[in-house]
């Protein structure tokens, strides 16, 4: 296999504490080495003047799967004059705000991506978000099946079973080859079937009796009970309801008193994913009314140590929407009028999908763009914050460089809201203005990757240049010595110099040259034989569920070809 | 006003696009860049020299250009798509998209436009001596945004599907149209000066339909109002309105639920 | 002793019945019995047995007669084709699997091909309206767990589905539907008296061609309105009637079929039946489905969706893909003479498309893979049959209401023959030959 050296560029390694000093970086047999350990016949490649990072890890982004697919067949004009040729090694691609899979695999390499996590699979269409990624090449993924609203899980929990709903979530990660437990609106689905929601954390779920606080709390104990590489991948209760941070500090407190468990160093018990959209005050999406609550919510998070999240930023496009709590997309549909989506999927969980402008000119939009931006800059551990835009939610995924900009210069942050039309509303409303923080390469190499593969139990294989990982290393064209205009860094950051992903060389002075060797992760979780949730398998399979339970699994050969298999013993 | 005129010499085997037809792209170029323009048939990439004679100048700027083509290129696509200024003529037919997603300048076919003509335009004029094919002025797929500005003025009938989700601007057919006029609108205003069949105003929310002729079958969802005397493109008349659609959600405006129109004429 | 394969999926209509046993021969070889299908279903495995079938290629003479060739000579004469034509028109893809879909697309954008599917004929205009407006839509489990308020909309599913009522939509008893079709309402809206008409609770006999009128009643019905007295035939009070019992249910579902989708208006009509739905959401919960014919049509625009972005119509021969109903739809460029070449796999548009497309097809370079003799491979010029999806080799179909299910191999296909996936394979490899030398 072939051999790189990458030198004379700035690297930045959280992990090894290289803060951007002139180091030369290896690989040799698709794994990170000392440089002193490849040959004579390493392919040299020279990062004079450049950025050195391990590949980008992302921990939460919509990219494969059927609610991402209905976003792209129900919006042709997303990719009307917004479509490209293939070329090369590269087929044709398109769409803006929901990429086709070739695209979405471009723009990742681009950016230096090594692995995404695919935030929300249905496991009865497991099927369907494997065979996407399948098709994704270059970038390793994981899929996280949705857990929140599963009728095993409300009854389970209902009686505090924890060990049967352990089993029971081996026993799915199984059958859909899932990476680890999401939990998106907990109750607040299952009352979407019948066109309810759970808006607090004490609600009850009609019928199942149980509320979102036992769901939460039952996965966290779950979770732990397995030692799953990820803990809980939170979405939490009323989503993007001006005044719901009060619920998210609840449900954030609920991970109280929990410590990891497991072989795989994550520090966190609870993720929360686009925090952004949970921290708002006020009672009002107007200018009068609405308030960011940012500040409340990272004086909690930055109090405690075994919470991690994500940021959602928005980046003030027009883009896709589209998230398994479905009472929210519903809500939304009725806001902008806009074509709406459901798709419940029968005793486990639901989606919504609507196309959703954040225009630039806008009180609302830039306000939230101004929360999400000020929980990343008020994080005061960066290793467990994570810069995401919840792609497509609160923007497409390849506005990423535009959002590290915003993050790590003050000047573009003040041009937008220069620019925008309510900008000193902003100002009122939200924080941003008293922040004058700017992201540093360091910071953002463990918001971007180093933390985001120590949150996902990935941190022996992904986020750093460390000997013994795999060799994923990106060059980015960014002089930090002497880059003084902030356009660059959105420019420097989506077009990567080089990229080396598992040992083979992915973009190569800016192209893409190979489709690499797409790897399936998933978490193989051995449990003790379960009697009772054997039974109660059987049992919701016979009555319930309109495919058989022979029929539910997901077979390796057609939808897993290139799988990477983790293994987790919880029968002790 | 530089003048470039396009002979038709070749009849394409299958169809052309040709996208680059229009004064924005034809504006500064020689006779020869001209030429060398790329028009698409199917996979093979041609050029424009080898189905038109091209002579005539081009102005400096697409304001300064117009364009004359003589003869039928009713298998040629894309005339004057995109075009933001100057003239388009087309002294024939032509095949979809005619002024698709027009933005300005003027466009005149002397002949008929087939579907897809004046789609999501924002502009200009789409001038038809002939007749015009479904989907005039409508909508791209999916888009909720259809004709925001401009005026479509086709002297024959159109087809089905006129004005599909409007939100602006004018269309004006001359003859009879076919199902499904001003569908999903939310604005614009469309007058039929001969007969329409159904589904007139289906789920409008709001904006104008005129209709001198007979309507076949009303949709369920309008309500009379009044008479009202009025002058709609120079003709003066006593027309019944109606508004509509009851069963479509409507905006507010102070106060007042603001509906869709449709105006018919006695 | 018979050998009995269980969970057997049934690769005939988007139902997708999933708990079909097969027994088989002791050898293994043979289909003895077909258990829990539908007679439409039944027969499909059975007729895979034909001591009839065709199991080699077939290229038609200059005296209209046919010859058998290899394969290869199949794959040659098919990547030339593509090879050769400005504008190459590939449809069907309904009857087959995802894992050929897939490489078709490939195919198709390596060839520069229109790619169009049966919706094309079918539920396209659903496509179309969901682009228009959404589509408020569940699993066929939610209906069978919840609906107490069942529409069949210009659909008839005891002949054309004909085991959705029983394993989903009526009988079936549920989580929250224990008495079964006694926990339901059911309602068919269809001019004509159907089988599924006679077994309603309510039958609105509409006037054909009206539905987009009584759907749009139905609203303004919802919404406390005032309508004409009659709309397509049926009085109003009727209309206000069954605006209640939609209103009033816990769970309403409308499944719609092809006498909205192929009538006056088509996606208008589901565009508005979806806004209606859209509409009782605010008073309870609803959704709607389209009766997707074909088993994989669904899954066909699944895999275009995330190749390139568009369920049908998908138009690559610019290198990029493009998509416009009208313009990019098979008939409309059969009609036009705007293709150069035609490729059927997995469809038989020689029974389905209108008379004057077909001809046009009998005057074009043409093959169809298929493993059936039908009115296609009647007017092509070459014949590739080809295993059975579902029945000799397995893979994966999307069910009507999008669920994947991985389809079982039940026995070998005959000796020799080659799958949809491996055939257009050999044809991908021969046209990169081609286009390299």
């Amino acid at each position: 296999m072939a051999e790189f050296l990458v030198k004379n560029g700035f690297v930045y390694d959280p992990v090894l504490g290289i803060n951007g000093d002139m180091v030369d970086v290896a690989v040799r047999n698709g794994k990170m080495v000392d440089a002193s350990d490849v040959g004579t016949n390493a392919t040299v490649i020279d990062a004079k003047g450049m950025t050195v990072m391990a590949a980008g890890v992302d921990i939460h982004a919509h990219i494969a799967g059927p609610k991402v697919n209905v976003g792209r067949n129900f919006r042709p004009e997303d990719k009307l004059f917004n479509a490209t040729p293939g070329k090369g090694v590269m087929r044709m691609g398109g769409g803006h705000s929901v990429p086709t899979v070739l695209r979405t695999a471009y723009t990742y390499a681009k950016m230096g991506y090594g692995f995404a996590l695919e935030a929300a699979m249905p496991p009865l269409l497991a099927r369907h978000t494997h065979e996407e990624m399948r098709d994704t090449p270059i970038i390793d993924e994981g899929a996280l099946p949705v857990f929140g609203n599963n009728w095993f899980v409300l009854e389970y929990l209902k009686n505090n079973e924890i060990e049967n709903t352990a089993a029971y979530i081996a026993w799915l990660l199984r059958m859909t080859k899932g990476f680890g437990i999401k939990n998106v609106n907990p109750g607040g689905t299952e009352a979407w079937g019948w066109g309810l929601n759970c808006e607090t954390i004490h609600d009850v779920v009609p019928y199942f009796d149980i509320t979102p606080a036992q769901i939460i709390k039952g996965l966290i104990e779950a979770n732990e009970y397995l030692g799953l590489p990820h803990c809980m991948h939170m979405h939490g209760n009323s989503l993007g309801q001006p005044g719901n941070y009060g619920i998210t500090l609840e449900t954030l407190k609920l991970a109280e008193g929990y410590k990891p468990k497991g072989d795989f160093g994550r520090d966190q018990v609870l993720h929360n994913t686009h925090l952004q959209f949970h921290s708002y005050g006020g009672e009002s999406y107007t200018s009068k009314g609405f308030a960011s609550a940012s500040k409340e919510i990272m004086n909690y998070v930055n109090s405690v140590d075994n919470i991690t999240f994500d940021t959602g930023i928005v980046t003030l496009d027009e883009t896709t929407t589209m998230t398994a709590d479905g009472p929210f997309e519903h809500h939304l549909s009725h806001m902008n009028n806009l074509k709406w989506v459901n798709s419940d999927v029968e005793l486990e969980t639901a989606a919504g999908i609507v196309p959703f402008i954040y225009g630039k000119n806008t009180f609302i939009a830039v306000a939230q763009w101004a929360v999400g931006v000020e929980l990343a800059l008020m994080a005061k551990d960066p290793m467990r914050c994570f810069i995401t835009t919840d792609a497509p939610n609160a923007g497409p995924l390849y506005r990423y460089p535009r959002v590290w900009k915003w993050l790590m210069s003050l000047k573009a942050r003040d041009a937008l809201l220069e620019d925008a039309k309510y900008g000193d509303k902003v100002r009122n409303a939200c924080y941003i203005g008293e922040l004058d923080k700017e992201i540093s390469l360091y910071e953002l190499a463990m918001m971007t990757r180093a933390g985001c593969a120590k949150a996902l139990g990935l941190s022996h294989m992904f986020g750093s240049l460390k000997p013994g990982l795999e060799g994923d290393v990106v060059v980015y064209p960014y002089n930090p010595e002497t880059a003084d205009d902030p356009e660059l860094i959105e420019q420097a950051f989506g077009n990567a110099h080089t990229l080396i992903k598992g040992g083979e060389q992915i973009v190569k002075d800016g192209e893409i040259v190979s489709n690499g060797n797409k790897r399936t992760f998933w978490v193989n979780c051995k449990t003790n034989e379960n009697a009772q949730v054997q039974h109660d398998i059987s049992e919701k399979f016979k009555k319930y569920y309109t495919v058989t339970e022979n029929n539910y699994g997901v077979s390796a050969h057609h939808y897993t070809p290139n799988p990477y298999v983790i293994e987790v013993d919880a029968t002790k | 006003m530089a003048i470039i005129t396009l002979n038709p010499i070749q009849k394409p085997s299958l169809l052309l696009e040709a996208d680059n037809i229009k004064p924005d792209v034809f504006a500064g170029k020689s006779l020869d860049e001209i030429k060398a323009l790329h028009v698409f048939m199917g996979t093979d990439q041609l050029t424009l020299g080898e189905f038109f004679e091209v002579s005539g100048d081009s102005g400096a700027t697409a304001a300064d250009t117009k364009i004359v083509i003589d003869g039928d290129i009713s298998r040629v696509k894309y005339i004057g798509m995109k075009m933001t200024a100057g003239e388009v003529v087309v002294n024939g037919s032509t095949d979809m998209y005619a002024g698709a997603w027009m933005q300005g300048g003027k466009l005149t076919v002397n002949g008929d436009v087939d579907a897809f003509s004046g789609l999501a335009m924002t502009g200009g004029e789409l001038i038809v001596n002939g007749n015009a094919g479904n989907y005039l002025g409508a909508a791209y797929r999916g888009d909720w945004r259809g004709m925001r500005g401009g005026v479509i003025r086709v002297s024959g009938n159109g087809g089905s599907d006129i004005g599909t989700f409007m939100r602006g601007g004018e269309i004006i057919i001359g003859g009879d149209v076919d199902v499904h006029v001003g569908t999903h609108a939310e604005g614009g205003k469309i007058v039929v000066k001969g007969d329409a069949k159904s589904r007139v105003g289906g789920q409008m929310v709001k904006g104008e339909i005129y209709v001198f002729g007979d309507i076949e079958v009303m949709m369920p969802g309008y309500q009379y109002r009044k008479d009202v005397d009025l002058e709609v493109d120079g003709v003066s008349g006593r027309f019944a309105l109606y508004e509509g659609d009851m069963g479509e959600r409507h905006p507010k405006k102070k106060g007042v639920t603001i509906y869709g129109q449709l105006y018919m004429k006695y | 002793m018979s050998k009995i394969v269980t969970d057997v999926v049934c690769p005939f209509c988007g139902t997708l019945c999933d708990d079909l046993e097969v027994s088989l021969s002791d050898d293994g070889k043979e289909i003895l019995e077909v258990y829990n299908a539908c007679a439409i279903g039944a027969a499909k495995f059975l007729h895979a047995q034909a001591s009839d079938r065709i199991t080699r290629p077939r290229r038609r003479q200059e005296d209209g007669t046919w010859k058998d060739i290899s394969y290869d000579e199949a794959v040659d004469y098919t990547a030339k084709m593509f090879a050769e034509s400005k504008k190459p028109l590939m449809y069907g893809w309904s009857s087959t699997n995802c894992e050929a879909q897939g490489v078709g697309s490939e195919l198709g954008e390596v060839v520069g091909a229109v790619m169009d599917n049966t919706a094309t004929v079918c539920h396209g205009s659903t496509l179309i309206a969901v682009q228009d407006v959404g589509v408020p839509g569940c699993t066929l489990g939610e209906i069978k767990n919840r609906a107490d308020r069942v529409v069949f909309w210009g659909c008839n599913p005891a002949h054309a589905h004909p085991r959705h009522m029983s394993r989903y939509s009526i009988f079936p008893r549920g989580f929250f539907t224990g008495k079964g079709a006694k926990s339901r309402k059911m309602v068919v809206v269809d001019p004509r008296c159907t089988d599924t008409a006679k077994t309603a609770d309510i039958h609105l006999q509409l006037e054909q061609g009206r539905d987009y009128e009584l759907l749009s009643a139905i609203r303004v019905a919802f919404r406390g309105e005032k309508l004409p007295d009659v709309v397509a035939g049926i009085p109003k009070e009727k209309i206000y009637e069954v605006a209640d019992t939609l209103k009033e249910g816990r769970f309403s579902v409308i499944f719609f079929g092809m006498g909205v989708t192929h009538s006056l208006g088509k996606n208008h009509n589901i565009d508005i039946a979806i806004a209606v739905t859209r509409d009782l959401n605010d008073y309870t919960k609803a959704a709607i489905m389209p009766m997707r014919g074909h088993y994989n049509v669904t899954g066909s625009g699944q895999v275009w969706g995330w190749q390139f972005g568009f369920p049908f119509c998908v138009d690559l021969t610019r290198g990029f893909a493009r998509y416009n109903p009208g313009e990019t739809s098979a008939n409309d460029l059969l009609m036009r003479d705007e293709v150069d070449s035609f490729f059927s796999l997995g469809s038989d548009p020689g029974a389905h498309f209108p008379n004057e497309s077909v001809k046009k097809i009998a005057n074009l370079p043409s093959v169809c893979i298929d493993p059936h003799i039908t009115p296609t491979t009647a007017v092509c010029k070459v014949h590739v049959p080809v295993a059975f999806v579902g029945i000799e080799v397995g893979g994966c179909a999307y069910r009507m209401d999008n669920v994947p299910i991985e389809t079982r191999k039940v026995v070998d296909p005959p000796e020799g023959m080659l799958t949809d996936e491996e055939f257009l394979k050999k044809v991908l490899d021969r046209v990169r030959e081609i286009k390299e030398a």
